[in-house]
């Protein structure tokens, strides 16, 4: 039967339905795609360090549920904040707030693509990767979309261990355990969350108060917001180095790893050294974006040396 | 009750849909119907990767 037949077999003096109005395209944008970009990046990147090697098969396949569980809590996200994303210009024209998607359809399609990635992932990989994608997805929306988005200036730096799990995730799809070197992932992108999203913050600020999250320039100022960006930037370039010191990294990555965090230092020590204007939002806009190179670089250097051979040869230190 | 009270009493109030709605619902469920077509086949390599030669190996 046709989609038209359907329709006329129908009573038409409803009022109109509410939802429906979504195209699949806009279901793909409730996933966050940019954001998934950098977390299949990161997880293909454990994947590929970690020792033992995978069947492609099989890495493909963790990799996609990752990229599916780190979207499914995308829409779930955008489900709870649809509120304050409608008054926000970034983020006013995503599908919930533009109406083109019901927060409940976001809801539902969030929940089952949840579901479905954590359960192929246990019964096509293993259970211990999966059991860290659940409590990622779990991180995310509890603990990061619910509890402190809206309640601490601290959000982020705790909230960012959720964007922090995809190489560990990817390690764990390998080895089926976490190890130290794993952490050493988690904690790069852990500690280089603060930095980059208070450089967006900083020139977003005004923002994120007229809708009351309370970001760390809203609640304690620019200044402070300054200042905290160049001790955890200073706290992020040792980090960085870890995969050298655990034996998993090669001199190739060391040197340019370092190189990268020395033009990391200088860019934050710009926003630091400036004042409140156009001149902090210039230096913050420019951390910002090296920010986002940064960490692309970092983990294709890791990437390149696995390819090269010219990665360490230590091995694993299973916890 | 007569017959045609009890069918207009069963009669569910549908909303109407437009040809752009028809239209992406259209989209969303050719989406739905490749990506579980997709699922299905990567069950099945994948199933064949664990097993491997033993794909064959099972009682007739």
């Amino acid at each position: 039967m046709s989609d038209t037949a359907i329709s006329n077999d129908r009573d038409t003096s409803a009022a109109f339905p509410e939802g429906g109005m979504g195209s699949a395209r806009d279901f793909f944008q409730l996933l966050k795609p940019r954001v998934m970009s950098l977390v299949i990046f990161t997880a293909l990147v454990g994947i590929a360090v970690a020792p033992g090697g995978i069947h492609p098969v099989i890495g493909f396949t963790a990799l996609l549920c990752i990229a599916v569980g780190a979207g499914a809590s995308g829409a779930l996200n955008m489900w709870y904040d649809a509120d304050i994303d409608a008054r926000m210009a970034r983020t006013a024209n995503r599908p919930i707030p533009a109406g083109r998607v019901t927060a409940r359809e976001a809801a539902v399609f969030g929940s089952i693509l949840s579901v479905f990635a954590v359960m192929t992932m246990g019964v096509l990989v293993n259970w211990v990767a999966a059991a860290l994608l659940a409590f990622t997805i779990f991180f995310y929306l509890v603990v990061y979309t619910m509890w402190l988005k809206r309640r601490t200036s601290q959000n982020i730096v705790i909230g960012g261990a959720a964007g922090a799990f995809p190489p560990m995730i990817g390690w764990a799809a390998v080895t089926g355990s976490v190890s130290v070197e794993s952490i050493a992932l988690f904690l790069i992108i852990f500690m280089w969350t603060p930095p980059h999203f208070w450089a967006l913050a900083l020139y977003r600020s005004g923002d994120y108060e007229k809708v009351g999250v309370p970001m760390l320039p809203v609640v304690s100022g620019e200044a402070e917001t300054r200042r905290q960006i160049m001790l955890y930037s200073l706290a992020l370039v040792p980090v960085t180095l870890l995969p050298g010191f655990l034996g998993f990294a090669g001199a190739l990555y060391m040197g340019a790893t370092a190189a990268l965090g020395a033009g990391f230092l200088w860019l934050a020590f710009g926003v630091w050294r400036t004042g409140p204007g156009a001149a902090q939002d210039k230096a913050a806009k420019r951390l910002f974006g090296y920010s986002i190179l940064y960490l692309f670089l970092i983990f294709s250097l890791l990437l390149a040396e696995k390819m090269l051979g010219l990665g360490g040869t230590a091995p694993a230190l299973t916890l | 009750m007569s017959e045609q009270d009890e069918s207009e009493r069963h009669k569910v109030a549908a909303p109407q849909w437009t040809d752009e709605q028809l239209k992406r619902r259209r989209q969303r469920n050719l989406a739905i119907a490749w990506t579980l077509a997709g699922l299905m086949l990567l069950f099945f390599v994948v199933t064949i990767v664990k097993l491997g030669g033993n794909v064959a190996n099972r009682p007739l």
